[in-house]
């Protein structure tokens, strides 16, 4: 069976979550492999949560959130966007390839957008193959949760 | 007030009123050529002299600039008078005998063929009388101060600065409006060197922008105004009574304290020009849609008739639906009005002329209360529907006979055929699109919008007036193209929400908060400065920070941020993320 990877989706209430409704509401096909978690903001992405997804086997990460000055509680986006660099340097010392973590601007209104990332996404996802780490259940232990 | 007495009737009036002014009231017509109630009296064409007596003496003054006195007497009509005024007419008369003004008060003073011989006799009708009305005007009134007497005598000339063209003219047109003969005139040509018979939009600087409008005061256009050019003018201002007219007013901004905003910021009309091959602002004669309903408007331009550029009334109309709209180069939508007032249009292009009526339309969408009913009947006036959308808008002639008209092109999908239909007018229905600025105001209230570029209502049938940002509502073509009945139910709608919330007198607010568990907080403050509403406080005495409930709207921005995790949010905990991380991806 060939290779489908399993993505996360962080998608922030306001913007690409209702963008990826209205995707589904136009009947605009994307790939199924982005599984969606919602969050309030684009800014309420723990850098944990994505470790904690590489961790548990996804083969890639996206966050998406409003575009820069549309964030609806002013600038969320704007921690989002200082965050997600850090974390792909950071990845990269775990050896996971940074294109694997995706940050991109999905407003309300685009549907097609939405589909377009998704699709990127998962076709550059494939062509770098299943994430392996090695010895994963070892090193990474989960983070402190309560 | 003083008493007088003019030609045996008793006036009263105030004291240091002109004679001339004073006759008026008493309903003496002193025939005058040289004066204006804009400027100061000047006195110089002598027509309005008339005879003061006083006791046993009596004198000749100009009556334009001569005060009146307590129990002056004043004759407008004695034989010496006549005579004056009988000599005047004549020198007039022998040098400008073609001139209106001239003739007619001729006339009226019964005044024949002159006995004089002019050296300088000037048989047009349009001749300058050297009445001096454009010179004071230009001094006086705009302040510009370019015109100017030149020579002395018979020689005597209105010019410009060195007889030549004049940067300091500011083209305000005074000089033409006072002109009494037409010598001056204001030649409005585009840049095609055509001579429109109207043009549309205000005529003076200072106008109220609509009839309709609320408050419903004049505005003044500070690029056009004089008064903002020269620092002269202000007739305005002198006109106005109650002293209304303050030049040095300012744009300020006001802050005002609110709960509650609606947002009904309307549209912007789709730009024709964008869709050049139907020649709006190229051709004469295609309109926009809003400029058509100021032609239909009894005080607009033509008085509400429907006539062209060159004052004459068409033959054939022509209206073409959706241009912008319906139409994937420029809007996808349909802009839904647009229909049911091209049908308006052609009632009333049929109720005031002898017009041909063309409607291109796509679909026909008359989908309101009464509409259909309106559209059947139109069906019965006689008006040719085509269905196909016009392809394009060319000059053409007239069923070929010569005579200019313009053409439009289309294809008929109902026959099958390609046409060619001659017209004189095009009405074009534009689109209705977002306000160019709607982007700045978005933002200003955290809005989204949807792919049409309108402002999002925060669900399309259940919440057709909320947005996404507590206590801002939107109302209108602000969310999207729609007609007056359904703006205003809308408008209703969201005025009745916003009531609601203040009858009730508290808010309710979502249950999704940040919440600080003291007894893992560090007291590290890295949240404090990550609230973008200033939600997150400092105990100084315990050293942990709290969340204000009423405050924070559930971002999680602080949540992510925490190091020590104390910062949970409520509904979207670690917790139950990683739990929702572990389900997808078991």
């Amino acid at each position: 069976m060939a290779f489908e990877p399993k993505i996360i989706g962080f998608l922030c209430n306001w913007c690409s979550y209702t963008g990826a409704d209205l995707a589904g509401v136009s009947r605009i096909k994307s790939a199924p492999n982005v599984r969606v978690i919602r969050t309030m903001c684009s800014g309420r992405v723990d850098p944990a949560f994505i470790l904690k997804a590489f961790q548990l086997g996804a083969d890639g990460v996206i966050v998406m959130g409003c575009h820069l000055g549309d964030c609806h509680y002013q600038e969320g986006n704007y921690k989002t966007i200082r965050r997600i660099p850090f974390l792909k340097r950071l990845i990269q010392g775990f050896g996971i390839d940074p294109r694997r973590l995706r940050l991109e601007w999905v407003s309300a209104s685009e549907g097609d957008r939405f589909a377009e990332v998704v699709n990127e996404m998962t076709e550059e996802i494939r062509r770098l193959g299943p994430l392996t780490l090695q010895g994963q259940q070892e090193v990474l232990q989960p983070v402190a949760h309560r | 007030m003083v008493n007088i007495t003019i030609d045996g009737k008793s006036v009263e009036v105030l004291e240091d009123t002109t004679i001339l002014k004073a006759a008026e009231k008493a309903g003496i017509w002193i025939p005058t050529m040289c004066h204006s109630d804009y400027f100061e009296p000047y006195g110089v064409c002598r027509i309005c002299s008339v005879e003061v007596v006083r006791g046993k003496r009596s004198r000749i003054v100009t009556a334009c600039n001569y005060p009146v006195r307590g129990g002056m007497t004043v004759n407008t009509n004695s034989e010496r008078v006549r005579w004056i005024r009988k000599v005047i007419m004549e020198l007039m008369l022998s040098r400008w005998p073609n001139v209106k003004v001239v003739k007619e008060i001729a006339e009226r003073l019964e005044i024949g063929i002159p006995r004089f011989v002019s050296l300088e006799r000037d048989e047009r009708e349009d001749a300058c009388i050297l009445c001096g009305m454009c010179v004071n005007m230009c001094n006086d009134v705009v302040k510009a101060g370019v015109l100017g007497f030149a020579h002395t005598g018979i020689k005597r000339e209105v010019v410009l600065p060195f007889d030549e063209r004049s940067d300091a003219c500011i083209v305000c047109g005074a000089c033409a409006h006072v002109c009494p003969t037409g010598h001056i005139k204001v030649v409005l040509e585009d840049y095609r060197g055509k001579k429109p018979e109207f043009t549309l939009g205000p005529k003076t600087p200072i106008y109220v922008p609509t009839l309709q409008a609320v408050p419903r005061v004049p505005v003044i256009d500070t690029d056009s105004c004089i008064h903002f050019k020269t620092g002269g003018c202000e007739t305005c201002a002198n006109a106005c009574e109650p002293n209304a007219i303050n030049y040095a007013m300012q744009d300020e901004t006001v802050e005002i304290d609110v709960g509650q905003i609606l947002i009904a910021t309307g549209f912007d009309l789709f730009d024709a020009t964008a869709m050049a091959q139907y020649g709006y602002g190229r051709l004469d004669n295609v309109y926009s849609s809003l400029e058509f309903e100021s032609i239909l408007n009894s005080t607009g331009p033509t008085g509400g008739k429907v006539l062209m550029k060159n004052g004459k009334e068409p033959r054939a109309v022509a209206i073409v639906h959706c241009i912008g709209s319906r139409d994937t180069n420029h809007h996808p939508y349909c802009s839904r009005v647009c229909c049911m007032y091209a049908l308006k249009f052609a009632h009333l292009v049929r109720d005031r002329t002898d017009a041909a009526i063309y409607q291109f339309y796509i679909d026909m969408r008359a989908f309101g209360k009464g509409y259909e009913e309106f559209y059947t009947r139109l069906l019965d006036e006689g008006i040719t529907m085509i269905r196909g959308k016009a392809a394009e808008v060319v000059e053409g002639s007239w069923n070929g006979n010569g005579e200019p008209s313009l053409k439009v092109r289309c294809e008929d999908t109902l026959i099958g055929k390609f046409r060619e239909i001659p017209v004189d007018m095009v009405i074009l229905c534009n689109a209705i699109e977002p306000r160019r600025d709607s982007d700045t105001v978005r933002r200003l209230f955290s809005l989204s919008k949807s792919p049409d570029g309108f402002f999002l209502e925060r669900h399309p049938k259940l919440d057709p007036t909320a947005t996404t940002t507590d206590g801002v509502f939107i109302a209108g073509c602000a969310q999207g193209p729609k007609d007056i009945p359904d703006t205003v139910a809308q408008a209703g709608s969201a005025a009745a929400r916003i009531l609601s919330l203040i009858a009730k007198g508290e808010v309710e607010i979502e249950p999704v908060r940040a919440m600080v568990q003291e007894e893992y907080c560090s007291g590290c403050k890295i949240c404090n400065n990550l609230c973008p509403y200033g939600a997150i406080e400092f105990f100084e005495d315990r050293k942990v920070s709290h969340v204000n409930e009423a405050l924070c709207k559930g971002c999680g921005t602080c949540v992510a941020a925490c190091p020590s995790s104390a910062m949970t949010g409520q509904g979207f905990t670690d917790q139950q993320i990683l739990a929702e991380l572990t389900g997808l991806l078991a």
